[in-house]
């Protein structure tokens, strides 16, 4: 079975903005799909909102739509392009939402549209717990006891029935949006309610509770002939209870005996087969009972998924690239092993190492969340590391996280040094980002392995493997170095910075020592085959072993290095920067060696780049890289603030690295070498001051001003950046502050309040200097860059402030002798423009710009890098386009209940999306319904401002009267709005009792909600912010925020949402 | 738990390389030729396995032990492989069935296990220059001399192993398939009562193989390799089952003359050992492979449906079917290197395959085959030659309906 020939074009949906449980992994598995259904010869057309993702590039696909992921603009699309088939397993669980609702509006058919991969009543199937659990019981298998409620009526009958604990599981959400468990009643109807709430059908699933069992998932894929693989088999070190997406997961699965793995196959192929998914991967969750062995089956996922990306990069098995081939009619067989070269896709790989995952947490972004896991999943990234042995590849991961860890460290850092094993008792029986951290502390203390086995349930396999590490410390501190020590403690994963630790020593003296001895790691493939068969594809992870693999030729090569896990303040828009130049520079005839540990990613697909060192992204693991491979240079400033991190200490080792020299991004990001470079310019910046003590930060406070904003230096995504407004303010976050920073010291600028700010990107090659973009933001200054919303071109600026913009970011690039990319914030306060900030390497904002401009800044700046000039690239000007591009910023407040949506300057968004169009107006209005803010077209409209904010309430209330809004608001407000001559109706504060604004939210009786904080009355506002949300709700935090929704919500009633695809916009 | 000793082992190969690493299991010397097993899981099936005798297995997977042993996941009544090579030697399982860990286990089987070394290195040395004879030793530690053993060695080749593995005498085998909770089933008489009885020969029968025929209604009476043709038949069976086992399945004449004499007149189904004796009582050639096929991840394309099945294989030689045009047809193959992986009679009533559909280790995708048999042993009685001709019709009758 070929081929399809009566397919000639596939339309295929991608995942939107990254969010909380839905990250990177598509733009991967979609990444893949395309290029493999390109090669067919197929005409690939996609739908994407997210600018930042590999697969939105118009090179990619034929026809590439940004625009929003709603059915109806997919139902523009479809008509416009009328492909023959819509692709909807590799975008996941928006991609198949989206093709449910396409499908069962009748699209699908008006247009003979026809769904590959998973055919509807599949999807249903399986997504549908009833479905699905009755296609369970018809082909034996067991599943928790469970049953759907759809009110609170419904779930008290089951409670009686089935009992407590139980889990909640509201249907149809991402990650387990609103899931919980309920041990308590009070508890329980509260989280019903809260799950009903978050289900977009009002629906939830109550389960019997198999907390604590051990929790496995296969993903397994079947082609059109219903020939079934399973690629891989994972353990999850946290048992039931925790979200897959938010445990330590390990491949491949380390406690079953093959008796057991047997049924779990079984069961599997099975399952995909009742469920009918005709071809491509599927993830299904199992779970057993440690005492019995007795299996029931979790859920199923019916396309691929994150662990589907995990098993991809743990096995070098590319699921999503086969299954997009299996889609279009090939059989497994019919498909070559891409690494073998000799053997066929139709397989089962085998894997001779152990795959460690770790999940990446953000809890200190949100006060008021509680550092806890559950069944919905809170995590934004993860790492993954490989290693030779479970230890070796746990400790890998360890440091691979970047949370400073390189090892077991005690974490003395969250919990007294003098903790009570009581203490530490609680933290191991309660799952959290440092669970495993406290576990291994315990048994530093003397826990027994069976009683942290009893408290945590975490199976013993991995309970020992960690007290042997944590055994191993003392000989690890007190041993003589020897080749025997470091043998034996490196193949335990040891890291060079952890030993130095235990022996209190620096990390240069333990490298130093271990090369003395000779004991360098070696690199091996990871091939699919367990070394049966001859890998044609260097992937390679390192080890302590005998025999390394790698095999360096002596090609000129170039060396990228990756952002490692996600987090907020840095994800996939750099992983896109890392892919640009590997690209690029292959192109130019380089050998790439991409470095890097997150497994969601396009830069860890094989496929990218020459070579691929799956490795954490320290100082040892790249050195050690460097030193095998040679590289002409390395790329550090395109994998945001990790690589940057390494820049200096690598140029140290003797490492060369590309582009803009070590001192020069040194030069910008040290505060008083940087206040020079500004003053030797004669720029302006507000004025700032840099302070290492508490006397120091409250005496230049006091010179400066209140506000103030105070950041520690040397971090990203605005960590721990606030807004303070006086001393006392101050003295609360300098206790605090020293935490977030050990080495640098606090810095601390006068507010401009209510400043315009702007985003300048410029590209250099040493010589000229091109401007990429200027982007105005829609928030005022104050507001993270990387969370406001900003437009390009800019909507406001003069002529005048522009050419001064741009002259002002050529100074500062020539200045720093700028060799590839450069971003510059600025502020534009009273007429003047003030520097913010210069960030010598990729900004946030390029894979935006790029796909605004029609330019590929980041293969630009590669090129660039490997010394070539732009007037040889051929571009010397900047292009300001005649449309508009609007980015605007997606937030996880929804992930943690209790958690204000109010924004400032630390950074709290995972993602973006784009809006573009021929006005600011729609392109705005594009970019907000893309990020879920669903504009309404009428209703009634609540705002309660602040004094100082009501002056700007004019256009905006104005605005919504003419439009037919009707208004509400409280007390002030409404009297304010009333004397601007609008209807107002007054509604009270929560405060002031019964009905009151939030019981009006929950009733339904609003349509959006513009609320800007009052310093004083934060209790109240964040209520009704918290409840809108809650409602999912449009609501507008920021008056420059609702001003620019008014204009959107006017060219939506007025013109309507039309769609144009990217290759369009950029032709002409 | 017993402590191990901290001791150095160390292999030698019969071309020069060694690998040194520490010593579980016995403490003492094996010789045998290195093969390895791809299977991340049932390496207590494979130690168990009577095929090994002769072999020492490296088991690819590093993390080996995990889920300790027990008494249930055996695939014979004791340990096979003259030698155990891994990564990791995990020294406290975790699993609700386990009663021994794999060090326990091996040094009251008295076999040599040596872990901590480079088994990725070894597995590459053996793809490139193939499998051969080593020494495994930790009581001699010095490289040269085990070198010289291992050069000794004779090898496999023309050896009959069978012989040493083989039961002393026939039996009766009653026990069906593993159930979770309820362990091995055993038959009773009632539902044994009208099942067929099938003679299987035991070259080194693994115990799934005879729990397979008994799930698959047969009444199981297992014969020595050495039986001869007369012997077998005059038990009367349905049908002969020729089992998997150790070495060169040339070495084995008795054995081609025993199959040569019941074909045709039984219905015959062969695995592995017992597909190659098959090939050679046919009058067809068998060769050795470089390093041969041990895992449970091998495609096998069925020629006549055209799917493809994931199967558990674990053999050094392989059988030429070029040798036996217009006696046997070739029905199976191995995707990944075009070899023969079963076989079917033509005019005579026979099949087999190389892989192991009994699995045990590995995945169940063939387990058809053992329904297959009980049709063929069904149906031989009235179609008698045409027997294989019209199973394969109504097979696809079957699939396509």
């Amino acid at each position: 079975m070929p081929l399809r020939k009566d397919l000639k074009s596939v339309l295929l949906i991608g995942s939107g903005p990254i969010v909380i449980g839905q990250a990177c992994e598509f733009d991967y598995s979609g990444t893949q799909a395309i290029k493999a259904l390109r090669e067919e010869g197929l005409r690939l057309i996609l739908v994407n909102s997210n600018p930042a993702t590999i697969m939105t590039d118009p090179e990619l696909a034929d026809r590439t739509y940004i625009e929003p992921m709603t059915a109806a603009a997919i139902a523009k699309i479809i008509e416009r392009e009328w492909p023959d088939a819509l692709l909807p397993t590799v975008g996941g669980q928006t991609a198949l939402n989206l093709a449910i609702e396409l499908a069962e509006s009748g699209v699908l058919d008006r247009f003979k549209c026809e769904l590959i991969g998973a055919k509807l009543p599949a999807i249903k199937k399986a997504e549908d717990r009833d479905l699905f659990k009755q296609a369970m019981v018809n082909i034996g298998l067991e599943v928790p006891r469970s049953a759907i409620a759809h009110s609170m009526d419904d779930a008290e009958r089951i409670r009686r029935e089935l009992g407590l604990p139980l889990i909640i599981r509201p249907s149809r959400t991402l990650g387990g949006t609103g899931g919980s468990i309920a041990r308590e009643l009070d508890e329980f109807r509260a989280r019903v309610a809260w799950g009903l709430e978050m289900s977009p059908i009002h629906e939830v699933l109550l389960e019997e509770s198999v907390e604590g069992w051990k929790e496995f998932e296969l993903e397994v894929m079947r082609d059109g002939a219903d020939n079934v693989v399973i690629i891989c088999s994972i353990e999850n070190l946290d048992p039931m209870g925790v979200h897959t997406g938010d445990s330590i997961t390990v491949a491949p699965a380390q406690t079953l005996t093959d008796k057991e793995y047997q049924i779990m196959r079984d069961a599997a192929l099975r399952i995909i087969r009742e469920i009918g998914v005709d071809t491509g991967g599927s993830n299904i969750q199992f779970a057993i009972d440690p005492k019995s062995g007795r299996m029931v089956v979790i859920e199923m996922n019916p396309r691929v998924s994150r662990s589907s990306a995990l098993a991809s990069k743990a096995t070098g098995f590319p699921i999503a690239k086969i299954a997009a081939r299996l889609a279009v009619g090939y059989r497994l067989d019919e498909i070559p092993n891409d690494i073998t070269k000799k053997t066929p896709a139709c397989f089962e790989p085998t894997i001779d190492y152990v795959v460690t995952k770790i999940p990446r947490f953000t809890f200190e972004k949100f006060r008021g969340a509680t550092d806890e896991l559950g069944p919905q999943m809170k995590s934004v990234g993860e790492a993954m590391a490989i290693g030779r042995t479970f230890k070796e590849s746990l400790q890998k991961a360890l440091r691979s996280l970047e949370i400073g860890s390189f090892g077991f460290e005690p974490h003395s850092k969250d919990a007294n040094r003098d903790e009570t094993l009581a203490a530490l008792r609680k933290e191991v029986g309660r799952p959290s980002s440092l669970r495993l951290y406290h576990l291994a502390n315990a048994l530093r203390l003397g826990i027994s392995r069976e009683e942290a086995h009893a408290l945590s349930r975490i199976d013993p396999w991995f309970i020992d493997a960690i007290a042997e590490i944590v055994a191993a410390e003392d000989g690890a501190a007190r041993e003589p170095f020897s080749e025997s020590y470091f043998r034996k403690f490196k193949a335990m994963g040891f890291s060079d910075r952890r030993i130095a630790d235990l022996r209190g020593i620096e990390e240069g003296e333990v490298a130093r020592s271990r090369r003395s001895f000779g004991v360098m790691p070696v690199f091996k493939a990871v091939d699919t085959c367990g070394a049966e068969f001859q890998a044609f594809t260097p992937y390679l992870y390192s080890t302590y072993e005998g025999e390394d693999e790698a095999e360096p030729d002596n090609r000129r090569k170039v060396m990228i290095l990756g952002g490692g896990p996600n987090r907020i303040g840095q994800g996939i828009e750099f992983d896109y920067c890392c892919v640009h130049a590997s690209l690029a520079l292959k192109e130019a005839g380089f050998e790439t060696i991409m470095v890097n540990c997150n497994p969601e990613t396009v830069s860890t697909d094989y496929d990218i780049s020459d070579r691929l060192y799956f490795e954490p992204l320290t100082f040892e693991d790249v050195l050690a890289i460097a030193e095998r491979e040679k590289p002409m240079g390395v790329i550090v400033q395109f994998g945001g603030q990790t690589p940057l991190k390494l820049a200096v200490p690598l140029a140290r080792a003797g490492v060369p690295i590309l582009g803009t020299t070590p001192d020069a991004i040194d030069r910008a990001e040290d505060r008083e070498r940087f206040n020079a470079l500004v003053e030797k310019l004669g720029l302006k910046q507000p004025r700032g001051i840099l302070a290492r003590s508490l006397d120091e930060a409250v005496a230049g406070a006091e010179r400066i001003g209140y506000p103030v904003l105070i950041r520690p230096s040397y971090v990203l995504g605005g960590r721990a950046m606030e807004v303070i407004a006086d001393e006392a303010g101050l003295r609360r976050y300098v206790a605090q502050a020293f935490e977030a920073s050990e080495r640098h010291p606090l810095l601390i600028d006068r507010y401009l309040r209510g400043a315009t700010e702007v985003d300048v990107d410029a590209i250099s090659d040493g010589e000229t200097v091109v401007i990429g973009g200027i982007m105005e933001h829609v928030e005022h200054a104050g507001i993270h860059s990387g969370d406001s919303a900003c437009a390009l071109p800019p909507r406001s600026l003069s002529p005048e402030l522009q050419r001064s913009l741009i002259d002002q970011t050529k100074m500062l690039a020539r200045e720093l002798g700028v060799v590839g990319l450069i971003n510059v914030q600025y502020a534009i306060y009273e007429g003047e423009v003030f520097i913010l900030e210069v960030n010598p390497r990729a900004s946030r904002t390029i894979p935006f710009v790029s796909k605004a401009i029609g330019v590929p800044l980041a293969k630009l700046a590669a090129l660039v890098m490997a010394g070539r000039k732009l007037a040889d690239l051929g571009f010397t000007s900047e292009r300001v386009p005649r449309h508009v591009a609007v980015k605007e910023s997606v937030f996880p407040f929804a992930r943690f209940s209790g958690v204000d949506t109010i924004l400032g300057p630390e950074m709290k968004s995972t993602g973006e999306v784009m809006g573009i169009d021929s006005s600011f107006a729609m392109a705005f209005a594009k970019a907000e319904i893309a990020a879920s803010s669903d504009l309404p077209l009428g209703g009634r409209v609540f705002i309660s401002v602040r004094d100082e904010d009501k002056p700007l309430l004019d256009p905006i209330v104005r605005g919504l009267a003419e439009m037919g809004f009707e208004l509400v608001a409280t007390r002030g407000t409404a009297a304010y709005i009333t004397r601007l001559g609008c209807r107002c109706e007054t509604i009270n504060k929560v405060l002031e009792g019964s009905p009151h604004i939030v019981d009006a939210i929950v009733q339904g009786r609003i349509a959006a909600v513009i609320n800007t904080p009052d310093a004083s009355g934060t209790a109240d506002s964040f209520s009704i912010r918290r409840t809108a949300l809650e409602h999912r709700l449009p609501y507008f935090t920021t008056m420059a925020g609702a001003r620019a929704a008014v204009e959107g919500i006017r060219a939506l009633r007025s013109e309507g949402l039309e769609v144009r695809a990217l290759q369009d916009y950029h032709r002409g | 738990m017993a402590v191990r000793p901290n001791r150095e082992a160390i292999l030698a190969l019969a071309d020069g390389r060694t690998f040194r690493g520490r010593a579980f299991g016995t403490i003492g010397e094996a010789v045998g030729e290195v093969v390895f097993n791809t299977a991340m899981t049932g390496y207590q099936e494979v130690l168990t396995d009577p095929s090994y005798r002769g072999q020492m297995v490296c088991m690819t997977y590093p993390e080996i032990g995990n889920t300790g042993v027990n008494r249930e996941d055996v695939e014979s009544r004791r340990v096979y492989v003259e030698g155990f090579i891994i990564k990791e030697c995990c020294e406290r399982p975790s699993n609700w069935r386990s009663e021994l860990s794999l060090h326990e286990y091996l040094e009251q089987a008295g076999v040599v296990g040596i872990e901590g070394i480079d088994t990725r290195a070894l597995v590459r040395h053996i793809r490139t220059h193939g499998a051969q004879e080593a020494v495994l030793s930790s009581i001699d530690l010095e490289p040269e001399s085990l070198i010289r053993k291992a050069k000794a060695s004779p090898g496999l080749i023309g050896k009959d192993l069978v012989a040493e593995v083989t039961c002393a005498e026939a039996y009766d085998w009653e026990l069906s398939d593993w159930e979770l909770g309820r362990g091995y089933r055993a038959m009773s008489k009632e539902e044994m009562r009208d099942a067929p009885r099938v003679v299987a020969l035991d070259y080194g029968i693994k115990l799934n193989i005879l729990r397979r025929l008994v799930a698959s209604g047969f009444r199981v009476r297992v014969m020595p390799a050495h039986s001869t043709a007369d012997q077998i038949l005059a038990e009367n069976p349905d049908g002969v089952f020729l089992s998997n086992g150790p070495g060169d399945p040339a070495a084995l004449p008795y054995a081609h003359k025993a199959v040569a004499g019941v074909l045709g007149k039984k219905p015959v189904f062969g695995i592995c050992l017992g597909h190659q004796i098959l090939g050679l009582a046919l009058g067809g050639q068998t060769y050795k492979l470089d390093f041969g096929h041990h895992g449970a991840n091998h495609p096998v394309l069925d020629l006549r449906t055209t799917r493809v099945e994931i199967t558990s294989q674990n053999h050094g030689f392989a059988v030429d079917t070029e040798s036996l045009k217009g006696r046997a047809e070739l029905s199976h193959l191995n995707l990944n290197d075009r070899t023969v992986e079963g076989m079917r009679g033509q005019g005579v009533p026979f099949f087999s395959v190389q892989y192991h559909p009994e699995a045990s280790p590995g995945p169940h995708d063939s387990s058809y085959l053992f329904r297959r048999f009980r049709k063929m042993v069904e149906m031989f009685p009235r179609y008698g030659a045409d027997t294989l001709d019209r199973l394969m019709a109504e097979e696809t009758v079957n699939a396509n309906g």
